[in-house]
């Protein structure tokens, strides 16, 4: 379920490939759905009309309708804005903390750095899906709740990779160099850390949304994760399940969704490899 | 190598204590009064009154304070009391142990067919890198990864078991039961580990020593087992032990598609009945379960490449 981020490049080429760019236009053409939809065709993803049951494609709804009258293409725009906003956050706030304590964990070195990775082993310990189902039950706002989740278990890569990475340049003659100088903390870490840190964050972070985005869906498909009657992808999976003899394409809009967006950060995250 | 297995017995214990603050932390969330949700747990939600909630809450010292309560808590957690279910008021232990059986098959089963699947490709792969072989697997494994296994799963059902009707979709007992759950687990895993020893292949096939292997007149067959074999191993065995991660994950999505009576089915249903005793019991035997596997894995990478020096 999470992905793996063992074949991470240790040596970080400047400029995307291909594969990446190809990627990228899959990740912004699923944006781009999520942002327009509700411009091009208003409707509210929550009014059910009756008549419209199962209803295929019109010009109201290119998507159709689900099995309450509702309209699937708001109710799809709605669920990707929803599973890419709380990926982004979850993405942003262990980017910060990771980096944070890893650069900190590393400068120091000593007992915070012996202490940091002993956490943060602990908190790779717990299975990731887990620590979202427990944290779920703890904070009452299920999207709030998903995010607090999927910090705590996305902060250890980016812990673990700044801490390899800072630890072997602090020693370096470059940084040496600068701190004789005089040069603050501050500029160290903007003029040599950063840099080298960039690229090989860009790939922990699309793995990372990837992680996010399949954690919030299949707790929902197995009626953990969103309360209906949100619009969410694994919820949307599961209740158009039963009706996929009537209306297969209502079923595999969101599958396809899905599979899409995970497709767009995969690609992202592993076409570094030359 | 011991401070290596001393660093994860510090560990285990940091898991525990965050398993049980983690689980605490549950306990105190709870939303509306314990005694009550407990009551409605045990008796459905028709049968509660003020005097079962009493009971309930007399039974179990729910009107303590909550530092009363945390440490009550620690002090049963370091005698490895883990109480028992407040729903099927069983003890927590013989409710694990009854459902770990059937999650172990499950996962053993996938396990191995991952392996079937996974490293002899990987392997092929990786001699010729660049071939066809290998263009496709990238493109076959960056595909199943981007299906989660919950989706392999629905299509899986939906193709196998109600169009074909070849396999039953769900249920437990019958060695029919085990293609399908198995499979879903094992095609994301197999993609991952195909990738591993792919990855490790090319490295050890590019290398001088296997060069030179294959100019004194070794032939491939014999060059794979002397030079080969041991050397993308390390690899493959450190990769074993974080998949323990993946496959529990695997494993509680997986179980509660298929019906399977196991410890994940278990965990959502206890995470969606807040009884917070099967929880923390889960928790705690996932995470150890890691540090553990963890252990023996770094004990099999020192026996494999006893060079050393890499980790610990």
């Amino acid at each position: 379920m999470s992905a793996t981020t063992t074949d991470i490049p240790v040596v970080a080429k400047t400029g995307w490939t291909r594969t990446q760019w190809a990627g990228a236009a899959i990740l912004v053409a699923i944006i781009g759905f999520a942002v327009l939809a509700p411009l091009l065709f208003p409707a509210d993803p929550l009014r059910q009309s009756l008549r419209n049951i199962l209803g295929g494609a019109d010009a109201v709804s290119p998507l159709g309708y689900d099995h309450l009258g509702r309209s699937l293409t708001a109710r799809l725009a709605a669920a990707l804005r929803l599973s890419l906003l709380i990926a982004a956050a979850a993405v942003a706030a262990s980017a910060v903390l990771g980096v944070a304590v890893g650069v900190l964990a590393a400068w120091r070195g000593g007992w915070i750095d012996r202490a940091a990775a002993l956490v943060a082993d602990s908190f790779l310990a717990l299975p990731g899906l887990l620590m979202v189902l427990i944290v779920s039950a703890i904070v009452p706002n299920t999207p709030t709740a998903f995010w607090i989740g999927l910090t705590l278990v996305l902060w250890i890569e980016y812990f673990r990779l700044t801490r390899a990475t800072v630890s072997r340049l602090v020693a370096a003659p470059g940084v040496q160099a600068s701190r004789l100088l005089g040069f603050g903390p501050v500029y160290v870490f903007r003029r040599h850390l950063w840099p080298e840190l960039a690229p090989m964050l860009l790939t922990v972070a699309a793995f990372g949304a990837a992680t996010a985005i399949m954690m919030i869906a299949a707790l929902g498909f197995v009626s953990v994760g969103m309360r209906p009657p949100t619009p969410e992808l694994g919820l949307m999976m599961i209740e158009m399940l039963p009706y996929y003899r009537e209306a297969p394409m209502a079923l595999l809009t969101p599958v396809l969704a899905t599979f899409l967006t995970l497709l767009g950060l995969n690609l992202i995250a592993g076409g570094r490899r030359a | 190598m011991i401070r290596a297995l001393g660093y994860r017995a510090l560990q285990a214990v940091l898991v525990a204590v965050l398993v049980g603050v983690l689980t605490f932390l549950m306990m105190q969330a709870l939303p509306g009064d314990m005694a009550f949700r407990i009551a409605a747990g045990r008796y459905g939600y028709d049968a509660v009154n003020v005097a079962a909630a009493e009971a309930v809450r007399q039974e179990l010292g729910l009107d303590r304070p909550a530092i009363a309560a945390f440490g009550v808590w620690v002090m049963d957690l370091l005698r490895l009391d883990f109480g028992t279910s407040v729903i099927s008021g069983a003890s927590v232990i013989d409710e694990i142990r009854h459902q770990l059986g059937a999650s172990l098959q499950l996962a053993g089963a996938a396990l191995a067919l991952s392996l079937l699947i996974g490293p002899p490709v990987g392997v092929l792969a990786g001699l010729r890198a660049g071939g066809w072989l290998d263009r496709g697997l990238l493109v076959v494994s960056t595909a199943l990864r981007s299906v989660p296994q919950f989706l392999m799963g629905l299509i899986l059902i939906v193709l196998v078991s109600i169009h074909l009707g070849w396999l039953p979709a769900a249920g437990y007992g019958k060695p029919a039961h085990f293609i399908l759950p198995a499979l879903t687990l094992a095609l994301g895993l197999g993609a991952v580990s195909a990738r591993i020893a792919r990855d490790a292949m090319a490295g050890v096939a590019a290398s001088p020593f296997y060069a030179f292997g294959r100019w004194k007149g070794l032939s491939e067959g014999q060059l794979f087992r002397r030079h080969g074999l041991r050397n993308i191993g390390v690899a493959l065995v450190t990769f074993l032990g974080l998949q323990f991660a993946m496959l529990v994950e695997g494993v509680v999505v997986i179980e509660s598609i298929f019906g399977w009576p196991g410890i994940g089915h278990a965990l959502v249903h206890a995470i969606f009945g807040r009884d917070v005793p099967m929880v923390q019991g889960t928790a705690l035997l996932l995470g150890l379960g890691f540090v553990v596997l963890n252990a023996l894995v770094d004990l099999a990478a020192h026996w494999i490449d006893p060079r050393g020096g890499v980790q610990a």
